[in-house]
């Protein structure tokens, strides 16, 4: 199953774990079984059907919004991460 | 100092306060960015021009504005560089009153990094931290490594691989540890987002980002001050992650709330980027919505070279709010800047100033900037650090024998004899 990688700062949220298993054949199916598991990280995530503006997703190196968004395939032994995107500069 | 005049870090996004001592950059409900948030009341009772006019010349003249609590412990020489009234090159570029603000000569580490570097370091002091570091696409990483030096921190500087030879060593000779990362700056970022969490050490624009932003006010502040207090018509600055030109609005606009400033604020803001990443000029230019990043820069303005910038939302609202633009320009054109702000001003700039020069003679010879008003063009790096960018333009020098027969003849030559060929042919 692919695994998620959760930020330090969100890991209250997601019950102190750095990396949640979650199903999904797509970025999307992927983050909304890791809503399913974990609620108050679907709202911090998703602003409606959208991706929040400052979150980034990655599939293993990968941004996503060089690949297909939310409906990024996604591998069994993928790994998704979710980084905030303030940072640098 | 501004301990009291702070009032927390507030999400730019939905407004939810965070308390002030903690090293943390985003809204953890929204993923917003963090601002440092002041009781301007407060700041009101003790920052007047004659206040601020009474200390002395560097950036902490400014300190009710900047979020450290004590006195400064990191680059307190930092800042109030020179406002250049450029009488030459407006003539060449046919305007009326034009300026360069020129940190290509701030003191320590040549380049506007140490004014945001002094600021997030102090904090980082304030905090307890003794390891910092920094994302750097070369300037932050020489800022860092010297101040971090000064300060007695153990710093990680983290860059891509491809730098210029100047930018690394820049960084390398104060004793930082400099990690070169195999991929583009924002590769390195992003690492860098994930380091400064697992091993909680301060990274000035990560965790440490809210404080660091502030820094860049103080280039404002110091061209309102140095223009009379007064703001000017138009601003160019550079762009990369897009923060600088959001800062530069900021100082104005708090100058004026302060009643600190002959007149409102009508400045224009004009972003500069290079053809090879300009993500926010595109913006701009199109009207989107959204900032599409660029998955492979490819520029010569490296220190400018960051395909996702943090800030371009912002950034690219706020030109098309003030009224400014946006313009991005080739390589070609840098050199060609470079070479003209150095021969009508004598200032060698880096290629990122190469960048803001050739945009604003694009956005003057469009009419998006008027001729007749007062402008003012942000230099943010020195030249020395980016000579890549030159050797394959510049000739080398002519070589004679030691008599005057051979410089007589030179002479009698004229300009031809010193159309030797470029560098490169002798350096590669």
């Amino acid at each position: 199953m692919p695994v998620v990688r959760i930020p330090t700062p969100l890991r209250p949220q997601a019950g102190g774990l750095d990396k949640i298993e979650a199903a999904g054949a797509t970025v999307g199916e992927v983050l909304a079984d890791l809503g399913r598991q974990h609620p108050a990280i679907q709202e911090r995530l998703f602003d409606g059907a959208e991706i929040r503006r400052f979150v980034n997703v990655y599939v293993n190196n990968e941004d996503v919004r060089y690949l297909d968004d939310l409906d990024t395939p996604v591998g069994e032994k993928d790994e998704v991460s979710i980084i905030p995107a303030v940072a640098g500069g | 100092m501004s301990g009291e005049l702070v009032t927390g870090l507030k999400c730019r996004l939905c407004g939810k306060l965070y308390g002030k001592d903690q090293a943390l950059n985003f809204c953890t409900d929204d993923f917003g960015p963090l601002e440092v948030a002041y009781d301007y009341e407060a700041v009101a009772r003790t920052f007047s021009r004659e206040t601020i006019t009474a200390r002395p010349r560097t950036m902490w003249r400014y300190r009710e504005l900047l979020p450290v609590d004590g006195e400064p412990t990191v680059g307190r020489h930092v800042g109030c560089t020179p406002l250049v009234r450029a009488d030459r090159l407006a003539k060449a570029l046919g305007v009326a009153e034009l300026y360069i603000k020129n940190d290509a000569v701030i003191h320590p580490s040549l380049s506007f990094k140490d004014r945001v570097v002094a600021v997030a370091l102090s904090k980082a002091v304030e905090l307890g931290f003794e390891t910092v570091g920094c994302a750097s696409t070369g300037n932050l990483a020489g800022s860092v490594a010297a101040n971090a030096a000064a300060a007695g921190l153990e710093a990680y500087v983290l860059i891509p691989e491809n730098l210029e030879q100047g930018k690394v060593l820049g960084a390398t000779i104060y004793g930082a540890k400099v990690v070169a990362v195999s991929g583009n700056y924002d590769h390195v970022n992003r690492l860098c987002s994930q380091i400064a969490f697992r091993y909680g050490w301060g990274f000035v624009n990560v965790n440490l980002r809210p404080f660091y932003a502030e820094g860049s006010k103080t280039m404002g502040f110091e061209i309102a001050e140095d223009l009379g207090w007064r703001a000017p018509d138009h601003v160019v600055a550079p762009m990369a992650g897009g923060s600088l030109i959001g800062k530069l609005h900021k100082s104005f606009r708090e100058l004026e709330s302060l009643g600190l400033l002959d007149g409102p604020v009508a400045t224009k803001m004009f972003g500069a980027q290079a053809a090879g990443c300009n993500p926010i000029a595109n913006a701009v230019k199109t009207g989107a919505a959204k900032v599409r990043p660029i998955r492979e820069p490819d520029t010569i303005a490296k220190s400018l070279a960051i395909g996702d910038p943090a800030d371009g939302w912002f950034a690219s609202k706020l030109i098309r709010e003030t009224g400014g633009w946006s313009e991005d320009v080739s390589d070609e054109a840098i050199v060609d800047a470079m070479r003209l702000l150095a021969e009508t001003e004598g200032i060698w700039a880096e290629t990122a100033g190469g960048v803001t020069l050739a945009v604003a003679r694009k956005l003057i010879e469009e009419g998006k900037i008027d001729r007749d008003g007062s402008t003012v063009l942000c230099v943010t790096g020195n030249g020395l650090k980016t000579q890549e960018a030159l050797v394959e333009r510049l000739p080398r020098p002519v070589v004679i024998k030691p008599t005057l027969e051979d410089f007589e003849s030179l002479v009698d030559q004229g300009a031809e004899a010193f159309d030797q060929a470029p560098f490169a042919a002798a350096w590669n």
